[in-house]
């Protein structure tokens, strides 16, 4: 089914996340790469080597959550824009997530939550935008809180208005 | 006539890398491109490349031909000559060669000679499918990416692979609006990390569907969609219709083969490579001897791959003339290697098998 609709379940978006949800008190990479495809830049871009793919780049990623701090640095990197970072604090699920279209979010601005459907979901806050550079592939990473229940739904922002 | 150890035919990914790897062996080489600027394809590619860092993964098409680029600037005038808006029009047995520029014909006598010209783009049968507003996507690409020129409003795209998805997502980008894609089969051909990406900013991806005509005055205003069973027949009723003033054919490529063809080489009609391909030997010679051919035009893959083959490529003809390349050996096991690993995933199955059907055996 999801060769046809490259909508990924409920089912498949939870097996990224730790099982454990109290592990989101700090902020995780989820890398939703349901597809073997010859790729590692994420494995070979964290410093902490929290990701493991080995020696066939096809091979889906593994991530240990023990050892990924969130840093994001594999958000930039991912070349299909399948890793986001996520963390649960004071009830409300942020999120990092990659952004290459314009014109691009301002902090504090409410934009669009929006699902893998492409469905609008709720609101959501930008609480940070570090701007594309060549050191983050030119890929701008954008911050956003929203309300936690939406923590398996949500995947991107989109401008209100549109 | 000009005497060189080395023409190169096509300055993208395999021929500027073949250039490379000859040219640090020793080799004095021309390289022939038909545009007015190196790169191929590479300089329409704005999204980040996948492979690993020795194909320079996660760097963007365009920047990937700034490094080939670059690579050859230590080379001085002798040791590399390029061409740009000069078209190779005639390849010879003898290894002679008609070269097209500026409205004058040059004759090369090479060598050896690497023909590493890409593909061309298939097109669509159906109706009205010569109304202005229907591309080929990489046209779209070209006014867009290199001039800079929004195509459009509102676009349909056909075809799912990975071409398809990617140039959606860059129609998007450039503020046009996506308004379906089309599949003819029941999945999607390309990377569904790319096919995600799409869904999510709202495209819908339709599958067992097509174009069935195309309609419109003066330019295309809209389109007929059909829905298709199984085996590709249309179903009688599905009929729907979707205005928009673009419609983007993005339905696979063929490999350039025709100076091969031309020079008389011995060829293969393999459809998983992508229709008619030289024949050749593991060290990329094809049957007429220090004649090589790397990249699409030997079959139809990603451009990282195209990149490793025009290394090996280039060490090849450099190793049959007697040039010696510093570390030949070490070099030509690790870029089997990476064509190997590239290879051995699922995505990699179709090549895999055309390979095995053109009796390669480095697969």
């Amino acid at each position: 089914m999801f060769e046809k609709t490259a909508v990924a379940t409920k089912e498949m978006v939870k097996s990224r996340f730790p099982k454990d949800k109290k592990v989101l008190f700090r902020p995780k990479a989820i890398i939703e790469c349901y597809h073997e495809i010859p790729c590692n830049p994420c494995e070979t871009s964290c410093p902490f080597h929290a990701i493991t793919i080995g020696e066939d780049i096809n091979a889906i990623p593994q991530i240990d959550f023990d050892k990924c701090t969130g840093c994001g640095i594999c958000v930039h990197s991912c070349p299909g824009l399948a890793i986001m970072v996520a963390m649960i604090k004071n009830g409300k699920a942020y999120f990092k997530i990659p952004y290459e279209l314009l014109p691009l979010p301002k902090v504090n601005e409410r934009w669009l939550a929006v699902d893998r459907n492409g469905d609008v979901i709720s609101d959501c806050k930008i609480e940070q935008v570090m701007t594309a550079k060549k050191s983050t592939n030119h890929t701008t990473v954008v911050t956003v809180s929203l309300e936690q229940p939406y923590l398996y739904d949500f995947v991107t922002i989109r401008r209100k208005h549109e | 006539m000009i005497n060189r150890d080395l023409v190169i035919i096509g300055g993208g990914p395999a021929g500027l890398s073949a250039a490379k790897v000859a040219l640090d062996a020793g080799m004095n080489v021309t390289l022939i491109e038909r545009f007015n600027q190196l790169g191929g394809q590479l300089i329409k590619q704005t999204h980040k490349f996948f492979g690993s860092k020795l194909q320079y993964a996660k760097t963007r098409g365009f920047e990937i031909a700034k490094i080939l680029i670059d690579d050859l600037s230590t080379y001085s005038e002798d040791r590399l000559q390029i061409l740009l808006d000069a078209t190779c029009v005639g390849l010879y047995p003898d290894k002679v060669l008609t070269v097209y520029q500026y409205n004058k014909y040059l004759k090369y006598k090479a060598k050896s000679v690497i023909v590493a010209t890409g593909a061309s783009e298939k097109v669509l049968a159906f109706e009205n499918n010569d109304l202005p507003g229907i591309y080929g996507a990489g046209a779209i690409q070209t006014i867009m990416n290199i001039y800079g020129i929004q195509p459009g409003k509102e676009v349909v795209m056909v075809g799912s692979g990975n071409i398809g998805l990617i140039v959606s997502y860059q129609l998007i980008q450039a503020g046009v609006k996506v308004k379906a894609l089309l599949e003819a089969s029941s999945t999607i051909g390309g990377y569904l990390v790319h096919a995600s990406k799409l869904k999510r900013l709202g495209v819908d991806l339709l599958t067992n569907t097509t174009v069935k005509k195309a309609l419109g005055k003066d330019q295309l205003e809209k389109i007929i969609t059909v829905r298709l069973d199984d085996q590709w027949k249309e179903i009688p009723g599905s009929e729907k219709e979707i205005e928009t003033d673009v419609l983007c054919i993005s339905v696979g490529l063929s490999p350039l083969h025709q100076l091969m063809s031309m020079a008389g080489a011995d060829m293969l009609d393999i459809s998983e490579l992508g229709g008619l391909v030289p024949k050749k030997t593991c060290d990329y010679e094809t049957s007429i001897k220090n004649v090589y051919a790397c990249g699409d035009v030997t079959g139809i893959e990603e451009a990282s791959s195209a990149m490793v083959e025009g290394r090996i490529c280039g060490l090849m003809a450099a190793n049959h003339l007697g040039f010696k390349h510093p570390n030949a050996l070490e070099l030509e096991n690790d870029l089997n290697n990476q064509l190997c690993v590239l290879r051995q995933g699922p995505c990699g199955e179709k090549i895999r098998c055309g390979l095995k059907k053109a009796g390669e055996i480095n697969v």
